[in-house]
C-alpha cells in the first residue's frame, strides 16, 4: 500500500508541475533570448536552410544561364549517375578521399596525444616547444601548402616511402598500402594539421586533479595503469572534439582537389553547369557527414556503470508499479463480482 | 643570527659519489639513470627531449628549407654543394616576387579582407553566444544542434545557391559578400566561434548578472558592462584565429571577394597571388623582358613569395605569441 501512495503522490506532483505556467519574467527573459539570437537564426535561414534546399533543387535540374536569368529543366537523378560518366577522376578522388581521412585523423589525434602527454611533463622550454608544434596553424592554407609540396619540402628525404609501400603492398590491398605510404611519405602535411589538437589536449591534460594520480600511486598504480584509467577517460569528449575537427578541417581546406574539382565544374558551361556542381557538392557532403558521425558514435561516451545501473532499477520500480496496478484492478473487479453475485 | 644568514656549505656531489661505499654508489647511479618516485631519471628525460626535438625538427623543416631556399641564387640552386646555407645573402628573389605580387597594396587589401569580417564576427558572435548562454528559449538545443550540424557540413554545399544569391545582389567582387555573412553569424567558422563564446558565458556567475539587474542593468547592459568585459580572453581568441583563417582562406575569397571566376575586382590578397604566382610571373617577366631587369621563374623565388605571404602572420605570431598558445587554455573549451 505505501509504493502506491508513493506512486500517487508522484502523478499528483507531475500535475502540479504541469499547471505551473512559466512567470512574466521568465517569459521576458525567453524573448531576450530571441533578440539575441536573431541575427544567428535570420543567417542560418538565409545562408543555411534555403541554399541547402536550393542547392538539393539545384542538384535535381540541369540549370541553364540565360541573360535573363535561370532556367530549370528537371532531371531526377541523372545529375548524379552523370558523375561517373562524365568525371571518371571525381569517383576515384572521393574514394581516396575517404580512405586517407579514415586513416589519418585518428593518426593525427593520436599523435598530437602522445605529443602533448610528452609536454605535460616537468618539461624545460615548453613554451618554446608549444610555439614551435602551434607554428603550422599560423602557417598552413592551400597555396602554401601545395608550393611546399611541389619543392618537395613536405617530406623529409631521409624516410623513404617507397620501402614502406613495398613492404605494405605484401601485406594490404595496394589502394590502403598506397595511402599509408603517402602519408609517410608527405610526414610533415599530417603532422602540420595537428597544432591546434596539440593544444587542446594539452590544455585538457593539465585541468587533471593531480590528487588523483596521487591517489591512484599510493594504491600502486603504475603510470601505464594511470593513463588508461584516469587520464583517457578523462579526455574522452577532446578526443572526440579533435577527431571531428580534424575531420572538417581535412574537408574543407583549400587543398583538396575535390573542391577544387567541385568549383570547375560550375563554371564548366553547358555540360555541367549549377546543377551538375551541385549534385558533386551533395555526394561529397553526404559522404563527410557519414564519415563524421561514424566516428562520432565509436567515440561517443557511454553513460558509466553507476548510471546504468540506476536506470535499470527505475525501470524495475516502473515495471513492479504497473504488475501492482493490475493485480489491483483485477481486485477491484474481481470484488465488484462478488458484489454482484451477493446481490443476485 | 648571524648564524641563520650563513647559507648551507655546498655539497659536493662528486665528491660524496666517490667516496660512498660501492652499494650506495650504484643505488645512486640507479637513481640518477632511472629516477626515483619523486624525479624523472636522466634516461627518461632523454627520451622524452630527444622525441619532442626530433618531432619540432619535423614540423620546422619546410619552413627551415623555405627560408633557406629564398636567399639562393640560380647558382646555388644548381651547386650540389650548397645545401643549407647559401653561399651569400641574396635578396633579388624577394624584391623580384615582391614586384609580381605588387606586395603592398595587395597586403593592405589582404589586411582589409582578413581585418573587417573578423572584427564583426567578434561582436556578432559575443552577441549571439551570450544569447545562447545566458537565456532560456524554446528551440534553443534545436538551434544549438543545426549551429553544430552546420559545423560539419562543408560549406561548398550551398556554395551554388550562395554564390547565385550573391551575384543576383551584385555583390560578388565586393567586400560585402564577406561582410553580408558575419553579420549574420555566418561568416567563416563562425559556428566556432560562437561555441567559444557560448562556453565562455556560461562560466560567468549568474549571481554577478543578477545584482546588476537588482541595480537597475537592463538586459543589454549587463550584456555590455558586465558579460562582455569579462570574456576579454575569449574575444581574444576569437580575434586571432578569425584573422589566421581569414588570412589564410583561399577558395572562399576567391569565389566571392576576389571573384576569379566571373570579371575583375579590384580585390587581391596574397595568398590569392601565390596561388596565382606562376602564371602572373610569367606574364609579368614577359612584359619586363623588354627592359631586361627580369629573372626567370625558379625554386627560389617561389619560396621568397610563399614566404612573403605568410611573413605578416608570422610576425604576428612571434609578436603575440603568449596570447596565440594560451589562447585554447583560455577559451574554456577544455572546461574549468
Amino acid at each position: 500500500m505505501a509504493e502506491k501512495e508513493v506512486v500517487e503522490t508522484k502523478k499528483q506532483k507531475k500535475e502540479k508541475m504541469k499547471k505551473i505556467k512559466p512567470g512574466r519574467l521568465a517569459k521576458r527573459e525567453a524573448r531576450m533570448g530571441y533578440v539575441f539570437v536573431l541575427p544567428w537564426i535570420i543567417g542560418a535561414l538565409a545562408f543555411l536552410i534555403v541554399p541547402l534546399c536550393q542547392s538539393f533543387y539545384y542538384s535535381l535540374n540541369r540549370v541553364v544561364l540565360n541573360p535573363t536569368g535561370m532556367k530549370f529543366v528537371f532531371r531526377g537523378f541523372d545529375n548524379y549517375a552523370q558523375i561517373s560518366v562524365q568525371d571518371p577522376t571525381f569517383l576515384t578522388d572521393l574514394a581516396n578521399y575517404v580512405v586517407t581521412t579514415v586513416i589519418s585523423a585518428p593518426v593525427i589525434v593520436v599523435f598530437a596525444l602522445i605529443i602533448a602527454m610528452l609536454l605535460n611533463g616537468k618539461i624545460k622550454c615548453r613554451g618554446l616547444f608549444r610555439l614551435i608544434y602551434f607554428l603550422p596553424v599560423i602557417v598552413v592554407s592551400g597555396p602554401v601548402m601545395s608550393m611546399l609540396t611541389g619543392q618537395g619540402a613536405t617530406s623529409i628525404s631521409s624516410v623513404d616511402a617507397s620501402t614502406i609501400q613495398r613492404f605494405l603492398e605484401g601485406v594490404l590491398p595496394t589502394n590502403i598500402a598506397e595511402t599509408i605510404a603517402n602519408l609517410f611519405g608527405n610526414m610533415t602535411q599530417t603532422l602540420w594539421y595537428s597544432g591546434v589538437q596539440i593544444l587542446i589536449f594539452l590544455s585538457a591534460l593539465q585541468k587533471i586533479n593531480p590528487s588523483l594520480y596521487e591517489a591512484a600511486k599510493i594504491d600502486g598504480g603504475s603510470s601505464w595503469e594511470c593513463f588508461w584509467k584516469i587520464t583517457l577517460p578523462t579526455i574522452k569528449p577532446m578526443i572526440l572534439l579533435n577527431v571531428v575537427y580534424s575531420i572538417v578541417y581535412m574537408s574543407n581546406n583549400g587543398n583538396n582537389n575535390i573542391i577544387s574539382s567541385i568549383q570547375t565544374a560550375m563554371f564548366a558551361g553547358t555540360t555541367k553547369g549549377y546543377g551538375y556542381a551541385s549534385a558533386m557538392a551533395w555526394l561529397y557532403s553526404v559522404i563527410e557527414t557519414v564519415i563524421v558521425a561514424v566516428f562520432a558514435l565509436i567515440l561517443m561516451t557511454r553513460k558509466d556503470i553507476y548510471q546504468k545501473q540506476v536506470k535499470k532499477a527505475k525501470k524495475e520500480a516502473k515495471k513492479q508499479a504497473k504488475v501492482l496496478k493490475k493485480v489491483q484492478r483485477r481486485e477491484m473487479k474481481h470484488e465488484a463480482k462478488i458484489a454482484k453475485a451477493t446481490k443476485a | 643570527m648571524k648564524q641563520k644568514s650563513q647559507k648551507p656549505p655546498k655539497r659536493n656531489f662528486i665528491q660524496e659519489f666517490k667516496n660512498s661505499p660501492p652499494d650506495v654508489k650504484k643505488e645512486k647511479a640507479r637513481k640518477f639513470f632511472f629516477g626515483s618516485k619523486e624525479s624523472d631519471g636522466f634516461c627518461k628525460l632523454f627520451i622524452i627531449y630527444a622525441l619532442l626535438i626530433c618531432i619540432g625538427f619535423i614540423y620546422i623543416y619546410p619552413m627551415l628549407y623555405m627560408i633557406s631556399s629564398s636567399f639562393m641564387t640560380l647558382d646555388d640552386l644548381l651547386d650540389t654543394s650548397v645545401q643549407w646555407i647559401p653561399s651569400k645573402l641574396n635578396l633579388d628573389n624577394y624584391i623580384n616576387s615582391a614586384r609580381s605580387m605588387e606586395f603592398w597594396s595587395s597586403f593592405l587589401k589582404s589586411v582589409v579582407i582578413a581585418g573587417v569580417p573578423t572584427i564583426i564576427n567578434v561582436i556578432v558572435c559575443s552577441f549571439v553566444g551570450y544569447g545562447f548562454a545566458r537565456f532560456e528559449f524554446k528551440g534553443k538545443y534545436l538551434c544549438m544542434g543545426i549551429l553544430i550540424f552546420s559545423y560539419i557540413l562543408p560549406s561548398i554545399i550551398t556554395m551554388m545557391p550562395t554564390y547565385v544569391l550573391y551575384s543576383n545582389m551584385k555583390i560578388v567582387g565586393h567586400l560585402t559578400a564577406f561582410v553580408l555573412p558575419s553579420l549574420l553569424g555566418q561568416g567563416l567558422n563562425c559556428q566556432l566561434f560562437i561555441l567559444i563564446f557560448y562556453q565562455f558565458f556560461r562560466q560567468v556567475p549568474k549571481v554577478l548578472i543578477e545584482a546588476g539587474q537588482v541595480d537597475g542593468a537592463g538586459y543589454l547592459k549587463s550584456y555590455l558592462r558586465i558579460s562582455l568585459p569579462s570574456a576579454a580572453p575569449a574575444i581574444l581568441t576569437v580575434f586571432l584565429f578569425s584573422i589566421v583563417w581569414y588570412w589564410n582562406e583561399s577558395y572562399l575569397t576567391q569565389m566571392y571577394v576576389t571573384g576569379a571566376f566571373r570579371g575583375t575586382s579590384i580585390w587581391t590578397t596574397l595568398i590569392i597571388e601565390l596561388k596565382d604566382f606562376n602564371t602572373n610571373y610569367s606574364s609579368a617577366q614577359q612584359s619586363a623582358s623588354t627592359t631586361g631587369v627580369s629573372q626567370n621563374n625558379n625554386e627560389s623565388i617561389q619560396m621568397a613569395a610563399t614566404m612573403l605571404s605568410i611573413l605578416p602572420m608570422l610576425i604576428m605570431y612571434f609578436v603575440l605569441q603568449k596570447q596565440f598558445v594560451e589562447s585554447i587554455d583560455n577559451a574554456g573549451i577544455t572546461g574549468e
